[in-house]
């Protein structure tokens, strides 16, 4: 298909607990070419970690519906035998950098032997081989090829996150998912880690999905921008036309609040918290909290086009 | 400018951690080493540093939960630094501290009415009327209306930023006159975020409240503060005005911060920027001199490492700790 890595069409993954079923990912639609970066942003329990999780298959073990499509180079993830998921894709084509993810790594393990781990688990290196590939790739993000004989403790907070980050990268994959991957860290390491980030993927030329929660952080490496808001994508954009010209009434909230260095801006807020996943409004589930809705946001809105791939679902771009 | 209501001097706090078996060499952490400030009342200052700089110790230790090790704090002209638990009653009902976690802040077996009314009941509110009406216009004031839908909830049930209105509420039912906010928004979404920054500008308005506005996000400090003191290794290093700090940032490790913080732009993304290398010190043993030198791109070899900088005025109230400009 046309250039794309990622095609994922209607996908939809709901869990039970025992207040109900949790529509976490509740139809959602999006696609991603070779190299490109899409920056997956909205606020604490939208979806987004769950969304990531369902494109690898990694789906919590009470799951009660799970369907879509997600073709990755054509095929449809959804129909491969979990053997072959596990061998081929999971960990291989595709990596994921989970939150916190520097906080799980082995304390009594040294760092060469828990990145190596994986090489001989799936790749059958064996284990000379696979030490040479971990130092290479350790160097590449950064970090001196002695820390392979290290423990964890001895490494700071941002040398963690860029273990882990050479972890994802071992195995030469295609698309890499990472969720919140600075959020821990302060301010300069965050930055330091950006650029890692923008030099992975300037060089190796490889495809992720970016989520967080800080817009301003998400313009650092998103070539598309999807919103997230109560498990479904509002807004599909570029990041030309999104950081200047949001569509969707909650995208645009959200820039609001966007506190600014540079710029003077009176900051804007959304009244209100985000509706249940348990039992979201039928129309718009933004409606309750936009300053735009009118009648027709009691339906839920489509999937409006517009140009170059992206989309809102808002009624307000209804045309006609 | 209104009257002075908070000073601190050269005020030190140090964590001892270590002691040899025989009573060898004392090992300390050097949290807060010799920070000076002060506070006009109804003024609001923010302390901008990274995790472990000493922002959140010198906040405790201005408020009296932690003992200082040396110097002096000045609070309303009276000598506070080593006053004794009774007299300290009087300095808590004065002060209150809003903390970045607030479910981990408020207790889970309480309601909201036994939260707000505990300060209450401490402070010797004897007459039950009056402490409910208390309750009720603090409640009204950091907006957890209908009163009525809140007041016999329990924190569990709120959302993080109801959580965090209650958290202030409780701090300022006693009316004090200086607040510590501890990165009091940190925890919360983004569209949230500046709703509490809001409210909390509202209260500081309404009741002439001195604010100290603990961060490491200096993107909101300009909404909020007068004043921006940036911490570095448990040393202030430049203070100033907010807009003069935002547009004339003198010290290579302010340059640097400010530097780093992007605001939305898909041009960010062409771009790398520029960090300095290296991590901040360990507190135990700091590197002489200067303590940025070791990560300064304008560092000068024989003076930087070897001689600790005064703080020096560079513009008028603007205060840099760095050999450049001495």
């Amino acid at each position: 298909m046309d250039g794309n890595l990622l095609n994922i069409i209607n996908l939809v993954m709901y869990y039970r607990t025992i207040k109900g079923e949790v529509k976490a990912v509740d139809n959602v639609s999006f696609s991603l070419h070779k190299g490109e970066t899409v920056a997956i942003i909205g606020e604490s329990g939208c979806g987004k970690s769950s969304l990531a999780k369902s494109i690898i298959r990694l789906l919590p073990r009470n799951v009660s519906v799970y369907k879509g499509k997600i073709l990755f180079n054509g095929v449809n993830l959804l129909d491969l035998d979990e053997e072959v998921l596990n061998k081929e894709i999971r960990w291989t084509k595709i990596t994921y950098v989970p939150q916190a993810a520097l906080n799980s790594l082995n304390p009594v393990i040294k760092v060469g032997d828990q990145m190596i781990e994986p090489l001989i688990l799936h790749q059958k290196m064996d284990k000379k081989e696979a030490l040479e590939r971990a130092a290479k790739v350790l160097r590449l993000v950064g970090v001196n090829d002695v820390f392979l004989n290290h423990y964890p403790f001895e490494l700071s907070g941002g040398m963690k996150q860029r273990v882990i980050i050479a972890m994802s990268l071992l195995t030469n994959p295609e698309l890499m998912m990472l969720d919140e991957p600075t959020s821990s860290l302060d301010v300069l390491t965050q930055a330091s880690i950006m650029n890692l980030l923008k030099k992975i993927k300037k060089e190796m030329g490889l495809s992720m999905i970016f989520i967080t929660h800080d817009v301003a952080l998400s313009s650092e490496l998103a070539d598309k921008v999807a919103v997230m808001y109560a498990g479904q994508i509002v807004e599909f954009n570029s990041a030309e036309k999104f950081y200047s010209n949001p569509r969707h009434p909650y995208s645009q909230k959200l820039m609001e609040s966007v506190p600014t260095l540079r710029r003077d801006k009176e900051l804007g807020f959304i009244p209100g918290s985000p509706p249940s996943l348990l039992n979201p409004p039928k129309g718009c589930r933004f409606a309750e909290r936009c300053p735009l809705k009118f009648g027709k946001c009691l339906e839920d809105p489509p999937i409006i086009r517009l140009n170059g791939g992206s989309y809102v679902k808002c009624w307000l771009y209804e045309k006609g | 400018m209104s009257h002075q209501l908070l000073r601190v001097e050269n005020l030190k706090k140090y964590f001892e951690v270590k002691r040899g078996i025989f009573g060898g060499r004392r090992i300390y952490v050097k949290a807060v080493d010799g920070v000076s400030l002060s506070l006009a009342r109804g003024e609001t200052i923010s302390l901008v540093g990274e995790s472990g700089c000493g922002k959140t110790t010198l906040g405790k230790t201005i408020l009296r939960l932690y003992e200082p090790t040396d110097g002096k704090i000045l609070f309303d002209g009276k000598d506070i630094t080593h006053l004794g638990l009774k007299e300290l009653k009087w300095y808590r009902r004065e002060t209150g501290l809003i903390q970045q976690d607030p479910f981990g802040a408020l207790p889970p077996f309480m309601t909201v009415k036994r939260i707000l009314e505990e300060p209450l009941l401490i402070h010797g509110f004897k007459n039950r009327r009056e402490r409910e009406e208390r309750i009720y216009r603090v409640l009204e004031q950091v907006r957890l209306t209908p009163i009525e839908d809140f007041i016999n909830k329990y924190p569990h049930m709120l959302s993080g930023g109801q959580q965090q209105r209650l958290v202030i509420a409780r701090s300022i039912i006693l009316e004090p006159k200086l607040i510590v906010a501890d990165e009091p928004v940190s925890m919360l979404d983004a569209s949230v975020r500046v709703e509490i920054l809001k409210l909390l500008q509202d209260l500081q308005k309404r009741y002439n409240l001195s604010v100290i506005y603990i961060t490491h996000d200096i993107s909101t400090t300009r909404y909020f503060s007068e004043k921006i003191y940036i911490m570095y290794a448990a040393h202030i290093v430049e203070g100033a005005d907010t807009r003069e700090i935002l547009h004339n940032p003198m010290h290579p490790y302010t340059r640097a911060l400010l530097n780093v913080i992007p605001d939305p732009d898909p041009s960010n993304r062409f771009t790398f920027k520029e960090v300095p290398a290296g991590e901040p010190p360990n507190l135990i043993n700091p590197p002489v001199g200067c303590r940025f030198n070791p990560r300064c791109p304008n560092f000068i070899k024989g003076l930087c490492d070897v001689k600790e900088p005064p703080s020096i005025e560079v513009n008028k109230g603007h205060y840099v700790k760095c050999w450049l400009y001495g």
